[in-house]
């Protein structure tokens, strides 16, 4: 059984950066500023996991999450 | 007065650790082995130069300070021999501290949102492919003076609604005050005057005929109390935005063909695989990030336990950060497929770069665009390549053999 994962955006540190968008447009949204949070409640759908980490990986205000459950 | 007095002398330097100075021509020509050894000596070090100044070396001491408004300010952002008191609204958000910074920023993000952006990207390629249009059949070119430098250009004019053909007005402006405003504060001033009257006149134009472009956007824009900005507020915005958008992608996108002049395999590597070009350019910020900020000491404290006095400015070298090997792996290498990449070029904290969506947009077109064309380019014997000083980087000259080599 592998892990599920799911995403999650501290709004306090986003800085609109939107790599994550870039990165994973599955699995992020941006609000009329240009700042992310998670796409509905987060969770990554199978196939998506490479990208979550990637989006994780290149946030430059290490705003993103990816919590294994 | 003192800020209109005999320029400052600024001697070769000799000792870079205790007496380091940004527009010495020894780092505008490499600046890389010089933050290593800064990076070595200590992760933040000082020079009497410019009334007093510090330099964070490290990614981390950069980050510290980005993040810490109570102790660092933006009232003055960029170093200079002359500390003459900041002017009100200078360049909103750019020069604002909380709490005035949030709304004047919220104010400039959503006409520079990803998607915003994607709107803009057919006219960036048409204006990529006329410039390449008008060089491509003489086999040579200055990549910085016919290309890089335009395609920012008229990307900030299309979208503030002013003339592209007024644009060598823009860069002469930029230039007196990135560059010659370090240490004459007269151009500075003589820059700024004259760009306030230039967009008075397209202001009082727009109060008759309305537009729809960013200085009307910004014109009929309300605070939160539903009051219409100052006027100073409107043109220190709009004096930000034609600044901040135009020799920092020139720098970048000059930079970037620079290295792929030089580097056939990546330039190969983009070719057969243009996928690609989005990480690649990633990379190439990282490696040749073209914004040094600054900020004011206001409060001591200390920075990864270095003690900061207030009254020093802060020369806040996201370039240097960039190259800390503790944050990269391989820091001094481009590695066009590097995968885990959080960059500091845009800034990081709260003055992230309003603009980073479009210069990132304006970097892959250009780079997408002159790659399906011109294949084949090299750096011309002949010719010498030159980097502005100061506050941006990149190449001002940088001559090109067009074509496979003979």
């Amino acid at each position: 059984m592998t892990e599920r994962l799911r995403v999650h955006v501290d709004p306090d540190k986003c800085q609109g950066h939107a790599r994550c968008k870039a990165l994973a447009p599955e699995l992020f949204e941006l609000d009329e500023y240009g700042n992310a949070h998670e796409a509905g409640d987060g969770t990554v759908p199978p196939g998506l996991e490479d990208k979550a980490w990637l989006a994780k990986s290149n946030c430059p205000e290490i705003a993103i999450d990816v919590i294994e459950e | 007065m003192s800020d209109v007095s005999q320029p400052v002398a600024h001697p070769p330097v000799t000792d870079w650790v205790n007496d380091f100075d940004h527009t010495d021509p020894q780092w505008t020509e490499d600046p890389f082995s010089i933050w290593e050894e800064l990076r070595a000596a200590s992760p933040v070090v000082h020079t009497e130069r410019f009334l007093g100044c510090y330099m964070p070396t490290t990614y981390e001491a950069v980050r510290e300070i980005a993040n810490d408004s109570e102790h660092f300010s933006s009232r003055r952002i960029i170093v200079r021999d002359v500390r003459p008191e900041p002017a009100r609204n200078a360049a909103p958000p750019i020069t604002s501290d909380p709490p005035v910074h949030k709304p004047a920023k919220q104010l400039l993000l959503p006409p520079f949102t990803p998607d915003a952006m994607k709107k803009l990207e057919p006219r960036m390629r048409a204006i990529c492919n006329e410039l390449i249009d008008g060089f491509i059949a003489d086999g040579k070119v200055d990549a910085a003076a016919r290309y890089s430098k335009y395609i920012p250009v008229q990307a900030i004019a299309h979208m503030l609604g002013i003339p592209e053909g007024d644009s060598d007005l823009f860069i002469d402006w930029i230039h007196m005050i990135l560059e010659l405003g370090i240490k004459d504060e007269s151009k500075l001033l003589q820059a700024v005057q004259e760009m306030s009257a230039y967009f008075r006149t397209h202001i009082e134009e727009r109060r008759t005929n309305p537009t729809d472009d960013l200085i009307s956007y910004l014109m009929n824009a309300k605070d939160k109390e539903g009051n219409p900005l100052e006027e100073s507020h409107v043109l220190g915005s709009l004096r930000l935005l034609l600044i901040a958008g135009i020799d920092t992608t020139w720098s970048a996108i000059g930079s970037s063909l620079w290295h792929l002049a030089k580097t056939p395999a990546d330039r190969e590597r983009l070719i057969a695989e243009p996928g690609l070009i989005p990480t690649a350019v990633e990379e190439l910020l990282r490696a040749y990030s073209p914004v040094t900020m600054a900020r004011e000491v206001v409060k001591e404290t200390t920075i990864s336990g270095c003690p900061v006095k207030a009254g020093n400015m802060v020369l806040l070298s996201f370039p240097a950060a960039n190259r800390d090997p503790k944050m990269f792996p391989d820091a001094d290498k481009v590695v066009i497929d590097r995968r885990e990449n959080r960059h500091a070029a845009f800034g990081l904290g709260i003055h992230r770069c309003v603009g980073s969506n479009l210069a990132r947009m304006e970097m892959q077109v250009a780079l997408e665009e002159w790659l399906k064309r011109i294949p084949d380019f090299r750096l011309d014997p002949a010719g010498a390549v030159t980097w502005s000083q100061g506050t941006v980087r990149g190449p001002r000259q940088l001559p090109f053999l067009l074509g496979k080599a003979m």
